[in-house]
């Protein structure tokens, strides 16, 4: 990992600095829809990125894998590719592999290689409830000792695409117009200190959780101590990969519920907190004395996602802007409402979140097959 | 036996403006100003003056000032005047030198040698007059992950005590006798109004003071004096003093001069009897008996207390503040080698234990390494002078600290360093009631609110302009911190970058 820190803050700054366009869509009845509206919308804010980094979360991606995980794995280097490979092969089940498709394009020059791996792990792993630390480890394993090999999404039937460019350009790369998701965001990105590589790009992910996010982390500092704690290690000095294990620390480890994880994010005011009735105030509490370590403070706005679920966020001050769109199933997020007016002119309802207040999209009852069955509102955090 | 010492300050009295009213007479304890009935004139004696300047501040005519005195040993690097004058006291007394107050040596402030970040461009920083900012800080034992019940959303986990401070600064250990009754009025009454907290230090706790117990830290140390079922109840949280900053691996010892009746009721030793506070706790041996001590005074406070262990900054103070967190603690102070004392044997003043920066950023490193560090606070004092040095410590990794020094002199201290002598001309560390009443604790305890409030402000600020809008963002944030002038080892003790890396 050490060769990754390199290259993705290779001034050995603090962290890596920059801001950002977002933009997300869901379709809350959990059909599939294609990616052109995204890219028209992403490009429109082509001027919040410079060309240094763009990238596209997709879920429902792969319906024909839905049950392996399908991992997105980049190579620097022929040997890597070996190496890594034979990886795979001992410790999964290789359903399918290819490499994953594109096309040559004017503006995307020396690309990588990326491949995509449909996994089967039951073998290798026959407790369901321990296959997604299997499959992390695995992860973990191969971007911290696989030289060249970085692992860009590894979750089930969802796939990361990014790489350097602006995200119109990396979607026509990917033949990106041609998948069909009900969850799709994106990235824009716009680097002031790090080398551009594929890696750096948004989203970042853990299994299939991912993050967009505009911003800088001023609390970085301490989020980083506070995750090593838990066996994180923040090797690449961004604070969009704090954000992702910080997701999976608090939803996947400790099982709170994503709107309780808004709250350890982003909290509410002490004042507040204060004036709430009872029973919040005492969770509102324990939440900012148990987990101020890894609050995220300074401007952010971020986009996370895993299946059935999109959540956008800003800052308890709403220092990064973010937009909100509804029409029929359809809700959209946005650095700029304009982008989404662009593809969704007569909106049922827009409105712009208050800071730290988390907006939550969920999949309608009737199409989703999570567990959860706490509230029917598809939007919540109005 | 004639003394050998010289003065070592000159009181100058301008005559066009001395009105000859002996104020400077009245205010001195020290006996260094006197009436000369046969001249009819105000004079002095310089070898008295210990240069409190108290004499300065109310001469009505501002007549008096006080200069160190022109006379000066011949220049040697290594027999400085103190060292010789020392040698002097010690040939003429044959006892161990007392002293008051922190070190005066020449040991390297660490604080000095840290700066803090800003926001630019990348990041905007927060305006503290428009915007809010945090400073509440929760002090106790906090569990490793909450559980939520996930359809009503309550709380499972019991959550141990917790005491809230609205700004991380306390006023640390200065027990009743030690300093007076109005200084700890003053105190009291200042934690109470400005939402922090104050502690009794091993004095018991004086009853005309139970009223502000929410804001009280109680002190257990190695005499007991004072400590019975309703003091450990009557405080917030329960503190057992292991050892202090300017004294580590010692005891105290209360001249039974000092032990006047009140003070004889609230410690619960006979009138002018000497309290003596041995070196160890005779019942704490061992890392097992702290262990059993803290659950003791747990089992006595039915469990609604923080139990906190404060420690002098000693060598190996990583290694013994993490047995104290698994011992059970659910705060670890740790006082800098700094740190102040009523009294304390010169020799140890000065030369026993660490500096309190590189005490606390191994300790906190140590308790994150072990996965502990949510299992206790940790708290720091000796030496805090200022806003910058309180907001340096939590990016260390501090939760909080405690003043001393910098509260007394809030009250009045010059820092003359004669604690020990008993005659605190600014009626601060001393019992004589004459000179106590000089404290006012109404205008006491203002001025400390005034001090912990300009603080408040400027850790805002400070805040701010780092791009963060409350406290705990900063709390063992080292990114925010760059060294300069310091070793290799060092940046890598404090856990920090040198500036322009």
């Amino acid at each position: 990992m050490d060769n990754l820190r390199h290259i993705n803050n290779s001034f050995n700054d603090d962290k890596v600095i920059d801001a950002c366009s977002i933009f997300g869509a869901m379709n809350t009845s959990g059909k599939r829809f294609p990616g052109t509206g995204v890219i028209k919308a992403i490009a429109n804010m082509h001027d919040r990125g410079n060309g240094l980094g763009g990238g596209f979360a997709v879920y429902g991606l792969y319906p024909d894998y839905k049950e392996l995980y399908a991992f997105h794995i980049m190579y620097l280097s022929s040997e890597g590719r070996k190496e890594t490979e034979s990886y795979l092969g001992e410790n999964f089940d290789i359903v399918h592999m290819e490499e994953v498709p594109n096309r040559k394009t004017a503006k995307i020059t020396n690309p990588p290689v990326i491949m995509r791996y449909f996994l089967d792990v039951c073998k290798h792993q026959p407790d369901i409830a321990l296959q997604d630390d299997y499959v992390l480890q695995a992860i973990m394993h191969i971007n911290t000792t696989r030289k060249g090999s970085f692992v860009f999404s590894g979750g089930k039937d969802m796939a990361v695409f990014k790489g350097v460019g602006y995200p119109e350009e990396i979607a026509e790369f990917f033949c990106l117009e041609q998948y069909e998701g009900y969850i799709w965001t994106s990235h824009g990105r716009f680097p002031t200190n790090t080398q551009a590589w594929w890696g750096g790009a948004h989203p970042f992910s853990v299994l299939d959780w991912t993050v967009v996010h505009n911003g800088e982390i001023s609390s970085y500092g301490i989020n980083k101590r506070y995750l090593e704690g838990y066996g994180y290690h923040c090797t690449m000095q961004t604070d969009t990969e704090v954000i992702a294990y910080a997701v999976d620390l608090l939803m996947r480890k400790h099982k709170l519920p994503i709107e309780v994880m808004a709250k350890v994010l982003a909290p509410p005011f002490w004042n507040d907190i204060e004036r709430m009735p009872d029973k919040e105030r005492k969770l509102a509490l324990a939440l900012r004395q148990v987990y101020g370590s890894i609050m995220l403070n300074g401007p952010f706005a971020i986009l996370v996602a895993h299946h059935g679920e999109l959540i956008g966020l800003t800052d308890r001050i709403r220092l990064r802007p973010l937009s909100v769109g509804e029409k029929d199933n359809m809700v959209y997020f946005s650095s700029e409402e304009s982008a989404i007016r662009l593809i969704s002119p007569k909106l049922d309802k827009s409105w712009t979140p208050m800071g730290g207040e988390p907006v939550i999209v969920r999949l309608k009852q009737e199409s989703r097959q999570l567990p959860d069955t706490r509230e029917e509102a598809v939007t919540s955090g109005r | 036996m004639k003394t050998l010492l010289t003065s070592k300050f000159a009181v100058i009295r301008d005559p066009e403006k001395c009105i000859q009213c002996q104020v400077c007479v009245n205010q001195c304890s020290f006996n260094a100003n006197y009436f000369d009935a046969e001249e009819n004139e105000v004079k002095s004696r310089n070898e008295n003056c210990v240069d409190c300047q108290r004499c300065v501040v109310f001469c009505p005519t501002m007549a008096i000032t006080i200069t160190n005195t022109p006379l000066e040993y011949r220049y040697h690097r290594n027999w400085t005047a103190s060292v010789i004058d020392d040698i002097n006291k010690q040939a003429e007394t044959g006892g161990v030198l007392l002293t008051g107050m922190g070190t005066d040596k020449d040991y390297p402030v660490y604080w000095d040698h840290l700066l803090l970040n800003a926001s630019q461009v990348t990041n905007p920083s927060i305006d503290p007059l428009r915007e809010p900012m945090e400073l509440v800080t929760y002090l106790g034992s906090k569990p490793q992950k909450l559980e939520i019940d996930e359809r009503t959303l309550e709380l499972r986990t019991k959550m141990p005590p917790q005491v809230k401070l609205n700004v991380p600064v306390m006023f640390s250990a200065m027990s009743y006798g030690a300093v007076s009754l109005n200084v700890q009025k003053s105190l009291a009454k200042a934690a109470t109004e400005i939402g922090t907290m104050w502690n009794t230090g091993e004095g018991g706790l004086h009853s005309s003071l139970k009223k502000y117990g929410s804001n009280t830290i109680v002190q257990v140390a190695s005499g007991r004096f004072g400590v019975h079922s309703e003091y450990l109840n009557s405080g917030r949280m329960v503190e057992i003093k292991i050892g202090q900053g300017a004294k580590p691996g010692i005891g105290g010892h209360l001249p039974g001069e000092k032990v006047s009746s009140e003070v004889s009721l609230t410690r619960m030793i006979p009138e002018g009897s000497d309290a003596i506070s041995p070196a160890p706790h005779h019942d704490i041996y061992s890392i097992e008996d702290l262990l059993q001590l803290i659950h003791a005074l747990k089992e006595a406070t039915n469990y609604t207390k923080p139990i906190s262990v404060k420690i002098a900054a000693v060598h190996n103070a990583a290694a013994i503040a993490s047995g104290i967190v698994r011992g059970g603690a659910d705060m670890v102070v740790i006082d800098g080698f700094r740190g102040a004392t009523g009294a304390a044997p010169k020799i140890i003043r000065d030369n026993v234990g660490i500096p309190i920066e590189l005490a606390l950023a191994s300790v906190d490193s140590r308790l994150r390494e072990e996965g502990i560090r949510n299992k206790a606070s940790i708290v720091i004092s000796g030496g805090i002078r200022n806003s910058g040095d309180v907001i340096k410590a939590i990016a260390l990794g501090a939760d909080a600290v405690y003043i001393g020094t910098s509260a007394l002199i809030a009250l009045g201290c010059h820092v003359c360093q004669q604690c020990h002598t008993g005659k605190c001309a600014w009626g601060i560390c001393t019992s004589d009631l004459k000179l106590t009443k000089r404290i006012n604790p109404d205008v006491g305890s203002q001025r400390l609110i005034n001090l912990l409030r300009g603080w408040s402000l400027e850790i805002k600020d400070i805040l701010g302009g780092l791009g963060v809008n409350s406290i705990e963002s900063l709390r063992g944030n080292r990114l925010h911190l760059r060294g300069v002038g310091l070793s290799d080892s060092e940046l890598e003790i404090l856990g920090v970058r040198p500036a322009g890396r």
